[in-house]
């Protein structure tokens, strides 16, 4: 490349090399790429200074801005909630019941429980609360454990059967599986369950079924089988099942005790949105 | 060196090449090894136990990872939604790990103890009999299938060649402990909990005195999800915040 190749044709330099009697002419590069070019190199001259980048032995060079994903989203976090801080706080300091005498609070408390609903609790409840088999329904009024706000605010703190030290937690015998009844009981004692609900067909077995009720199951479901909302047993009188009304369903409560389960949300959710969701739940309908 | 002389050597070239590349891809990597910031001391990260080792190979392969990530990003809107953003701690006895880029369900990384167990059967086996809204696809075959337990041993002592600290004590236990963690009256389900302290210690799929099938280890997997770390203990605001 010592001696400078002109291109008759062009008027323009050649690169020198030849192949089968072909050259290359050697074309400058166009400008607006050679200066992006720079420009990039600029840049990131200037990243490197500003932002995290380059590794050393002991760490990495943090940059002068001080910029941080972790310090970005805490900074963000905290901006939100310091935007509803007036609303947090007095929440956060106004008794349970007290809530729903302030407009204002009680319209924050309801969009805030709302929202933590659909992402937490809807899995089981469903999204409008109806409740699926084996997870309650918290639109009507039957409450398995309390349907006043401070109960529920109980529950979703700690949840049900969770194994916190403060969860709800009762467990019904499982009759059938433990053998503590035989086939039969458990037959006539659901017979006599179902006819307190004006179901039963079979006046023998309701008979006999009423004697293992009254040994067996009024200790937590009351004798008239009303329900006993300390232990968590449900009202057995009403036409509201959480593992269905059917024959079979209710036998399998007695053989099973069922036991179902919610998880608790102390730590997991704040203690403000905790309060949210327990207004929130309450209101849906059947709050007492 | 004149350049006509590196394009006329091609084993030259391809060694200076070999140079040039190296150099880039040490001062990118090498440091990641060494330095304090990659991998930030937490306290409560173990290895999974075999039980939910076992969930964790099922999960690979039933393919979770091209719906579910597991990866709160630093993000208000993640934060808010899942959690405290995850820890490079937190996935490092997962091998491979499945932090995904794709989410078509949620993100799992904090799932743990957010659902009961029974709502993970009946979930599993038919999504929709809980969330009517979801399009995930049903598992039933896990029900049915007991855990493949024979090697259970010889898949932590391979972890623990990549790096994962089991102690013979673990991998001479494990095939007890697989089962114990589903036996939760048992004694040995005890000593499980004293090699892997914080393990959920129960019968998953709601069938007690049954085998322990891949829904239970599924279940056990799921219910540690993000749930080791003590995050009381972890300073955000500390030398790792970057």
């Amino acid at each position: 490349m010592s001696r400078k190749d002109i291109d008759e044709v062009t008027g323009v330099e050649t690169t020198g090399h030849e192949w089968d009697g072909i050259k290359e002419l050697n074309k400058p590069l166009p400008r607006w790429w050679l200066w992006t070019f720079y420009a990039s190199i600029l840049w990131s001259i200037g990243y490197w200074v500003l932002y995290p980048a380059w590794p050393t032995l002991a760490g990495y060079t943090k940059g002068t801005l001080g910029y941080s994903q972790r310090a970005t989203v805490a900074e963000e976090v905290a901006a939100a909630r310091a935007a509803q801080g007036r609303f947090r706080e007095a929440l956060g300091a106004t008794p349970l019941e007290q809530v729903k005498d302030n407009p204002e609070l009680l319209r924050f408390a309801m969009a805030g429980g709302a929202a933590a609903f659909g992402t937490n609790c809807a899995p089981c409840h469903g999204r409008g609360a109806q409740g699926f088999p084996g997870y309650p329904n918290l639109n009507d009024d039957d409450w398995l454990w309390g349907g006043g706000i401070a109960d529920i605010h109980q529950t979703v703190r700690f949840g049900i059967r969770s194994g916190h030290g403060e969860s709800r937690d009762s467990q019904m015998p499982r009759y059938g599986l433990d053998k503590l009844l035989d086939e039969k009981q458990v037959a006539d004692a659901a017979e006599f369950v179902l006819s307190l609900s004006n179901q039963g067909t079979d006046e023998a077995a309701q008979a006999r079924g009423k004697e293992t009720f009254a040994e067996q199951c009024a200790a937590c479901h009351g004798e008239a089988g009303t329900g006993n909302a300390e232990l968590g047993a449900p009202d057995l009188t009403d036409a509201i099942w959480l593992y269905g009304g059917t024959r079979a369903a209710v036998i399998d409560s007695i053989r099973t005790g069922r036991g179902g389960q919610m998880p608790l949300w102390e730590g997991r959710l704040d203690p403000v949105t905790i309060k949210s969701l327990a207004v929130y739940v309450h209101s849906l309908g059947g709050g007492q | 060196m004149k350049h006509a002389t590196l394009e006329k050597n091609s084993i030259l070239l391809l060694v200076c090449i070999l140079i040039v590349v190296s150099i880039g891809g040490i001062v990118q990597i090498a440091p990641l090894f060494w330095i304090d910031s990659t991998i930030e001391k937490v306290q409560g990260m173990r290895p999974y136990t075999p039980l939910e080792q076992a969930g964790r190979d099922i999960y690979v392969r039933e393919g979770c990872y091209t719906c579910h990530s597991q990866m709160v990003r630093t993000l208000r809107d993640e934060v808010e939604r899942y959690g405290h953003y995850s820890l490079a701690a937190e996935s490092m006895y997962d091998h491979p790990f499945q932090w995904g880029s794709k989410r078509t369900g949620p993100d799992l990384a904090r799932v743990g103890g957010k659902y009961s167990d029974q709502w993970h059967v009946e979930h599993m086996i038919d999504p929709r009999a809980v969330v009517p809204e979801s399009i995930m696809p049903g598992y039933p075959w896990l029900a049915a299938r007991t855990v493949d337990a024979a090697d259970v041993a010889e898949r932590i002592k391979t972890l623990r060649a990549v790096g994962v600290p089991y102690t013979d004590e673990m991998i001479e236990k494990a095939r007890t402990d697989l089962a114990a963690q589903a036996d939760p009256e048992s004694k040995a389900a005890r000593e499980l909990l004293q090699r892997y302290p914080k393990a959920k210690v129960a019968k998953f799929d709601g069938r007690p005195g049954g085998e322990v099938t891949e829904l239970d280890a599924v279940i056990a997997y799921l219910q540690v999800l993000g749930t080791l770390v003590d995050f009381t203990s972890f300073d955000a605001a500390g030398p790792s915040l970057r």
